[in-house]
């Protein structure tokens, strides 16, 4: 099929169609992400800060299927969300440790870390603006799974085998070091 | 979209793990700080892919994902050992090694 250019405008990632939707779902999104990711740092409550991380992982799938990366979206919500949640929330169950004991202590390390936090915002913030003040993401369409897959098993197959590598020895490490004698 | 909607976006999550971990005593909370962290530098990762047109950004940030799924197994595990040893899972009470 021959792609005219009236038929490429409004398909692209970038067409002019796509980019105010795409901002408003931009705000959205980041909205409740900064605040949910507020929440995590802040509450008292373990297991909410871990339904907090639910909403900020989602988010970010969410990030990246607006950055055209479906399948890297889809790979967050399957190992995040399914997994790794799970794991917080067995871990949660498993040392129902007591909380909230010493305030003084704890109320000198937040101002300190607060300010750690601000001023590394700050500088990173200046560098980004200064950086790539207005630099646009003009992608025509999204990655394909099949692209992945071609990348991960032609440029990076040692790290990959590498990787799975390093999940066995987590799992192995992971049963010796939580087991009962 | 700018690149700089999903740098600070990315800034702003980064900067809220950081105290996270520092602030947080609760062994998960630190943890669950630390996923923040890797989920900061993901975005920035995918959005330099989208920006370069190339696939690298992505299957690295795969990678990322994956590492992060064996350090929280991982790190899950010490925090158990140390419930099971200490009955608290308080990181600031953890000085054995303090000089």
């Amino acid at each position: 099929m021959i792609a005219g250019p009236l038929t490429v405008v409004g398909t692209g990632l970038a067409s002019a169609s796509y980019a105010v939707p795409a901002n408003i779902a931009f705000a959205v999104i980041a909205a409740v992400m900064v605040y949910s990711a507020f929440r995590v740092v802040t509450t008292e409550n373990v297991v909410h800060a871990a339904l907090y991380l639910v909403l900020v992982l989602a988010g970010v799938a969410a990030n990246f299927i607006l950055l055209g990366a479906e399948f890297v979206g889809v790979t967050q919500v399957l190992v995040y969300i399914g997994a790794v949640i799970v794991l917080f929330l067995f871990g949660i169950m498993l040392t129902r440790a007591q909380m909230g004991a010493d305030e003084s202590v704890a109320k000198e390390r937040r101002a300190m870390a607060a300010l750690v936090g601000v001023i590394l915002a700050g500088v990173m913030t200046f560098a980004l603006i200064d950086s790539f003040e207005d630099v646009e993401i003009n992608r025509l369409e999204p990655s394909t799974t099949a692209e992945i897959s071609d990348s991960i098993f032609r440029n990076y197959i040692v790290p990959f085998e590498a990787v799975s590598v390093l999940l066995l020895a987590a799992l192995i490490g992971a049963i010796v070091i939580a087991r009962k004698e | 979209m700018l690149l700089n909607q999903f740098l600070l976006l990315a800034v702003v999550l980064f900067c809220l793990g950081v105290y996270g971990v520092l602030a947080r005593r609760n062994g998960v909370m630190v943890l669950m700080s630390i996923e923040l962290i890797l989920n900061a530098v993901n975005i920035n990762l995918v959005a330099f892919a989208a920006i370069e047109g190339s696939i690298g950004g992505e299957v690295f940030a795969l990678f990322v994902i994956a590492v992060a799924a064996a350090e929280v197994g991982i790190g899950l595990a010490l925090v158990l050992l140390l419930y099971r040893n200490t009955r608290s899972i308080d990181f600031s009470e953890v000085d054995a090694m303090k000089g």
